[in-house]
């Protein structure tokens, strides 16, 4: 199908797209990588008044890596996210995470900020956001909004960013050396989204894990920490002996819907092996 | 209200008016008679539309014309008029790994840009690469067959 018709903007900085969004209101769409947005259009499923075309914002497109905090531009892409020596280096679950996101002309295209505000609730990066902590920066003509990544995600594709703002960048902090992370996703075929996946992240301590932070993602409306789960590993000398404890505690963390691709209890199911294979490989270098 | 838009397409400059909904595969095919690119889908599922946008290849359903502004643009017909290719296709006919050959040309594109990036893939990260262009002809196997062939008889030449 093709998309209805549009008008359509470039502009060529944050300011002049923020005032553009004030003025157009709610018939205005930000485009960034279009991933989701151009087969949303062509479908007809979305059909808006005016796209505001992002992609000329250069002060968007950045990887900067501090002490202990990476920011990374909204416009960062897939590839850029998977193929980035600083992020393999500093904050390794991203890069593994976006290698996974859908096909190499997708992540050519799709980007680290239109992933977020897309808020697919089997999307990658919205779970690593929420396993990382992360904090969100969202722009309006009003002026900048640090939102964390656990107050971000409020639904099926809803998020707390306003209509009039723009998400400008994504913050992770605490990244010291001992920080490890695990990821895992299964879906039926390279590339498709997940039935169910896992990002974790933690620091170590001896042979267990301390901050340990577990984000499932297609198991409900939004990606979902494991907050029982983690409890019942976190600071364990030995993690793996207190995994059939977490296991059970899936049961209350999680509550899965059931569509097409499995039933809520092949999802509880695989949220419990999904949580023994990244916890063992996580654990691995720590022997 | 249409666009003006500047392009290079298969290396040659392109300037057209273009409505802002239409996307860049339906451009190259409709306003530019490209029609080495095909319409499979229509988002972003099958592949079919595959083109090189600045170097990268994407889906040309998934992009407006509009967006293509100031971009260099390579279709098929560029990157097999050129010879880029030449043993890939060669390959692809050997193999008998197109049937209908309405895949093949982001078949081809995409796995011109595996080869370019791995030297010497193996046949899992030929899968991997190409997962996301469809064929519903083949099986797949001899597609892989062709990739693989094309990859060791580079890797031979340069010996």
């Amino acid at each position: 199908m093709k998309a209805a018709a549009f008008d359509y903007v470039r502009p060529e900085t944050l300011s002049q797209a923020l005032h553009i969004l004030a003025e157009r209101g709610d018939g205005a769409r930000i485009l960034a990588g279009g991933q989701s947005l151009a087969p949303a259009l062509n479908l007809r499923l979305a059909m808006p008044e005016v796209l505001v075309d992002i992609n000329g914002l250069e002060e968007l497109r950045f990887i900067a890596a501090s002490d202990d905090v990476l920011r990374l531009g909204a416009l960062t892409r897939h590839v850029d996210l998977a193929r980035s020596e600083e992020i393999a280096h500093r904050c390794p679950l991203l890069s593994r995470a976006a290698a996974q996101i859908a096909h190499p002309a997708i992540r050519h295209r799709g980007t680290l900020g239109g992933s977020l505000a897309q808020a697919d609730p089997a999307a990658e990066l919205p779970a690593c956001a929420l396993a990382l902590d992360a904090v969100i920066v969202a722009s309006s003509s009003g002026g900048e909004r640090r939102i964390a990544a656990r107050d971000f995600f409020l639904g099926l594709y809803q998020t707390a960013l306003r209509p009039d703002e723009v998400l400008t960048s994504v913050e992770i902090s605490g990244l010291g050396a001992d920080r490890i992370y695990g990821f895992a996703k299964l879906a039926r075929r390279q590339g498709d989204f997940a039935i169910i996946g896992l990002a974790l992240a933690a620091r170590r301590s001896g042979r267990g894990l301390v901050d340990l932070r577990l984000a499932f993602f297609g198991v409900a409306d939004r990606p979902m920490l494991a907050l029982r789960a983690a409890a019942a590993l976190e600071g364990k000398p030995d993690a793996t002996q207190s995994l059939r404890e977490a296991r059970a505690a899936l049961q209350a963390d999680l509550n899965p819907v059931s569509d097409l691709h499995a039933s809520a209890a092949m999802r509880l199911h695989l949220a419990g092996v999904l949580l023994e294979r990244v916890l063992a490989e996580t654990l691995e270098p720590l022997r | 209200m249409k666009k003006r838009v500047r392009m290079i397409v298969n290396g040659d400059p392109v300037e057209a008016e273009v409505a802002p909904r239409q996307h860049l595969a339906d451009f190259l095919r409709e306003t530019l008679g490209l029609t080495g690119t095909h319409i499979g889908c229509e988002h972003g599922i099958c592949g079919a539309c595959s083109v090189r946008l600045d170097g990268a290849v994407i889906r040309g359903c998934l992009i407006f014309a509009v967006q293509a502004d100031g971009a260099r643009v390579e279709t098929i017909e560029g990157v097999s008029d050129s010879g880029e290719i030449a043993d890939l296709q060669a390959a692809f006919a050997a193999r008998n790994a197109l049937q209908c050959g309405y895949c093949t040309p982001g078949m081809l594109l995409t796995a011109q840009e595996l080869l370019m990036q791995n030297a010497a893939p193996d046949r899992e990260a030929i899968r991997e690469y190409l997962s996301g262009n469809y064929c519903r002809c083949t099986g797949y196997q001899a597609i892989i067959d062709a990739v693989e062939a094309t990859a060791k008889a580079r890797r031979e030449a340069k010996q």
